[in-house]
Parts: structure tokens; C-alpha cells; sequence
């Protein structure tokens, strides 16, 4: 990690974006106090992160990247042993583990093993584990992670009605169109830096504007878009123009410039997201 | 960090352990059926069958002789394997320990939890063993009971072994050597079987630095009714051993997960 630096609202829901190897995940893992820092100050509801790190815990609630749930108990079993570790008393953990199974929509798998639920469920799951503590802080790596799409708008709408009960809620993800749903402000970041910071829709306005043009890549197009002072990109055998007046520019480029085909589209998070960090493969 | 930095530990630890015992008492059956044919086995075999060539081994019938070694190896089997194995399955392919490291408890408290664990597990299997020698008239009672509470410090001894091996295993596979290269030479010359006095001189001070060594005195002082030095040097090595290899264990395990 290399100097970052932010700070998440109470009661917002903040996004890391970044492709693989940015530090999403190690910045999660510090908030957590499980990853130590090398320098530097990291609060958490105003605490060390090196100093408190028992008080921090307590009231966090972790979905993690890998699912952890415990293979040798059932579904029920496993938020009750969960319960334990934040000494809730039975008969509350008891009710909680209900309330959180049907909020969930697990309440019929309870007796499940974890090995006999879908990947859906497993994230479901584990979305139930992190709110068995009533966390004040819910720290979620990649929530939808290799969900088919019914499964994604399940846990969204899970996430959407957590956000709604005013819940603080911390996330990474790949998934644009997941940060713009769901994120009131997000950090892009590549490298270990934190590259942009903002509201989705405010990000995209100022990194790109409202639309985009797209025409095939080709001498003419390129000189034309030089003499309208148009600002594009060249994406290999595309061009983007970034532009709030789209009419103006297909109705140039087609009429002076003939070209034969273009898109116009509105401007999208993942606009900004190749804009910043490029187009390079991340391994 | 060092090797030796003293672990902050709270009674957290214990919910790791009530976590191990409710999985082991969901297959309870299973789980003591070994221990329970085990000394049955043995005393058949070696106690009765090759103990018929033998009058007397310093003093005493074979089978009496061989009893409270059998003891002294469900003790290191049940605790080092559940710290070795079972520790690794539950660390690297379950991932239970970063689900647990995620709430208040701390690493050091996962770790000690497993490590008591492996000592329950060494007790359990020494109260299944028991009635089972003591009908077979190998041991004498009453002194043999202290055999119960002495299965867990016996235990810690060899989880915490365990343990440290678990924190620098690179594999599951790797695990194998100190299983070959540590545990069998041990079961089979730390007195077990037959007397020390017959090992050649060196070979003699070797067994004195291993565990198992140990816990065959303690255990066959208990079953025989004699308390003298053996039984002395023998709690004295298990308290201090297990107390610096629970403390490297720990820090061991921490430089695994953490760093």
C-alpha cells in the first residue's frame, strides 16, 4: 500500500474498485486489524487499529472473498457457533440466527450441510454470519462474487434494504455496475494508490462527461475529431469520444467525415474504471 | 518478532475448543471406538502373545510391563495428530481459522484453543483406555487414576509439538516426516516396549530428550505404584517443555498467518 488515504461516513456505503493486485483486499484486511500496517494511522470508529483491535472487531461484520463457512456444521450450526464468539447469549443468538435465516431466505436449508448449498446460498450465508453481531461497520469482499445473475439481484437487494435500515457498509468489488447501484461514494485504486475518489455519477461527469461516441479507428476520424477539438481516446481499433452534446459529434462525424458506423451510449462507471487504470490485462 | 514473545491469551481460547468438541461429539461414536480396541489389541498381541516368552521385564509381568506405555502412546497420538493434521485441514482448507480471527478473538486464542483441544482428545482416549486395562488386571488402582489429569499435560506436550510443525509445514504431505522421522522411532524407543538399560549407552541419552520417554515414566510410575525420580523428571520435563513449545508455537503460528 502506498500512502492512501479516506474516509467513510457513517451510515454511507463506500467502495474500493481496482483491478486485481490494487490493494483492495489488504486494505480491507487492515480495517479488520487482521493485516498489520507498516506506518501510518488507521482509525476505526476513532480507534488504532493496532491498539483496539478486540473493540474494533466486536463491531464489524466480515464477508470475506473466500467463503470460510465452517464444513463441519450445518447452516443453523454455523451462525450459532459464530454467535459464541461475540458472547451472545443463547436465547438472543437463538432469535437472531431465525431472524437472520429468514431475512436471508435460508430458513428452510437450516439443517443443511454447508457442502449441499449453492454458491448463492454460500453468500447468503455468510452475509447472515457478518450481521449475527449487529456490526456498526459491515465490511463486505466482494459481496456477488461468481453469482450467476438472480443470485447478484438477491444479495443486492439484500444490500439495498441493509443500506436502507441505515447501515455503514464497506465494499470491494470487479463489478461496476455493482458500484453504481449500491455505492454512495467509491475509491478507485491501482498499485496500491488511490487514483480517484467520489460519487459514481459525479465520477463520471467529470472523468468523462455524460456520453460516448464510438467510431472505427481510422486516419480520417482520428483528424476529424482533432479539428472539431473533440476529446477522445484510441482503444485500439475504436475511438471514444467523451462528450455532453453526443448529437453534435454523430451528426459531424457522419456528415463530414463519412464515417459508416458509430454507437452513441451513456458514459458508465466502467468508462472511468479503463480510463484510469488502463486496459492491460491484470493477472 | 521473536520466537519467545509472550502470548496475550483470555478465556476467549475456550470457544475454539467448544467449537473442536461439538464437531467430535457429533461422530462421539466413532471417535471412541479406537481407543477402545486399541489397548485390547495390543495387550492380546504383544501382552499375552509375546508376553508368554517372557517371565518377568524389570520386575513385572510384560503385559504390566507394556500397559502404561500404551497409555503414554494414545496420549501422544490422540494430541499430536489432532495438532498436526487436523489442525492443518481446519487452518488451510477449511479456512476456519480466519472465520474466527474475523470476530474478538485473536490468533493466539485460536491457536491455544486448538492446542487444548488436542490435550482433551489425549484425555478422552486415556479414560476410554482405562477401565479397559483395569479389567485386564494391567495396572493397579488406585494410583493409575492420576493417569486422567495427567493425560492433559501429557497432551499439551505433544499438541504444542505438534503445533509448531503444523505452523512450518509447507504441505499437508510434509507433514508425514515428523510423523515418520519423530513419532514412530519415538513409540518405539522411548522405553515403550522394552527397557531403556538394553539401548546401547549414546543411544540411551537420546531417548532421555524425547517427549514420549517421559510420559512412559510418568505413566508406568502411576501403574506400578512407584513414586520415586522418574516420576519427578518426568513432570518436571513435561511442564517445562510444553510450557517453551507452546510459546514458540504461538509466535510460530503467528509469523504463518499474520505476517
Amino acid at each position: 500500500m502506498d500512502q492512501i488515504s479516506f474516509e467513510v461516513r457513517e451510515g454511507e456505503v463506500f467502495g474500493f474498485l481496482g483491478p486485481n493486485g490494487a490493494g483492495k483486499t489488504t486494505t480491507m484486511k487492515m480495517i479488520q486489524c487482521v493485516s498489520p500496517k507498516s506506518g501510518g494511522t488507521l482509525e476505526v470508529f476513532g480507534m488504532d487499529v493496532s491498539t483496539h483491535e478486540r473493540d474494533i472487531k466486536k463491531m464489524l461484520g466480515v464477508l470475506p472473498q473466500e467463503t470460510n463457512l465452517d464444513p463441519d456444521f450445518t447452516v443453523y450450526e454455523n451462525l450459532m457457533v459464530y454467535s459464541r464468539y461475540y458472547d451472545i447469549p443463547l436465547p438472543k443468538a437463538e432469535e437472531i440466527t431465525a431472524s437472520l435465516l429468514d431475512f436471508m431466505q435460508l430458513t428452510e436449508k437450516r439443517n443443511t450441510s454447508i457442502e449441499q448449498l449453492s454458491g448463492g446460498m454460500k453468500r447468503r450465508l455468510l452475509l447472515a454470519r457478518a450481521l449475527i453481531n449487529t456490526p456498526r461497520l459491515l465490511m463486505l469482499d466482494e459481496p456477488t462474487v461468481g453469482l450467476d445473475p438472480q443470485a447478484r439481484h438477491l444479495i443486492w437487494e439484500k444490500l439495498k434494504s441493509l443500506q436502507a435500515q441505515g447501515n455503514t457498509i464497506v465494499l470491494t468489488t470487479h463489478y461496476l455496475e455493482e458500484a453504481s447501484r449500491l455505492c454512495d461514494r467509491i475509491v478507485i485504486m491501482d498499485k496500491g494508490k488511490i487514483l480517484v475518489e467520489g460519487n459514481p455519477q459525479d465520477l463520471v461527469r467529470d472523468q468523462i462527461g455524460s456520453e460516448i461516441v464510438e467510431a472505427e479507428n481510422t486516419q480520417p476520424v482520428v483528424d476529424c475529431l482533432k479539428g472539431m477539438k473533440a476529446t477522445y481516446e484510441v482503444w485500439d481499433n475504436r475511438v471514444h469520444v467523451y462528450t455532453d452534446k453526443p448529437k453534435e459529434i454523430t451528426s459531424a462525424l457522419l456528415d463530414s467525415c463519412k464515417v459508416r458506423s458509430l454507437t452513441a451510449r451513456s458514459a458508465t462507471l466502467e468508462d472511468v474504471f479503463l480510463k484510469l487504470t488502463g486496459r492491460t490485462l491484470r493477472e | 518478532m521473536g520466537y519467545l514473545t509472550i502470548p496475550q491469551i483470555s478465556s476467549n481460547a475456550w470457544k475454539v475448543w467448544q467449537r473442536n468438541k461439538d464437531v467430535f461429539m457429533k461422530t462421539y461414536r466413532v471417535n471412541f471406538l479406537p481407543p477402545f480396541l486399541e489397548p485390547i489389541l495390543y495387550l492380546l498381541a504383544l501382552g499375552f502373545g509375546v508376553g508368554n516368552y517372557i517371565d518377568i521385564v524389570e520386575g513385572v509381568s510384560y503385559a504390566r510391563f507394556i500397559a502404561p506405555a500404551l497409555v503414554a502412546i494414545t496420549i501422544m497420538n490422540a494430541s499430536f495428530f489432532e495438532c498436526t493434521y487436523s489442525s492443518y485441514v481446519r487452518m488451510y482448507y477449511q479456512k476456519t481459522f480466519d472465520a474466527i480471527i474475523a470476530t474478538p478473538l485473536s490468533i493466539e486464542e485460536v491457536i491455544t484453543g486448538e492446542i487444548l483441544w488436542g490435550a482433551t482428545r489425549a484425555v478422552i482416549n486415556t479414560l476410554i483406555m482405562l477401565p479397559v486395562l483395569f479389567a485386564f488386571g494391567v495396572v493397579d488402582i488406585p494410583l493409575s487414576l492420576l493417569m486422567i489429569p495427567f493425560a492433559f499435560f501429557g497432551g499439551l506436550l505433544f499438541a504444542t509439538t505438534g503445533m509448531c510443525f503444523t505452523a512450518i509445514t509447507p504441505r499437508i504431505d510434509s507433514l508425514n516426516l515428523p510423523t515418520f522421522l519423530f513419532i514412530t522411532p519415538m513409540f518405539l524407543f522411548s522405553g515403550t516396549f522394552f527397557p531403556l538399560s538394553l539401548l546401547p549407552a549414546p543411544l540411551q541419552y537420546l531417548a532421555q530428550i524425547l517427549p514420549l520417554t517421559h510420559l512412559v515414566a510418568v505413566t508406568r510410575s502411576l501403574s506400578l505404584s512407584q513414586v520415586g525420580l522418574p516420576l519427578v523428571t518426568g513432570l518436571l520435563y513435561t511442564g517445562v517443555v510444553t510450557t517453551l513449545l507452546f510459546v514458540i508455537s504461538i509466535n510460530l503460528m503467528k509469523k504463518r498467518l499474520i505476517a
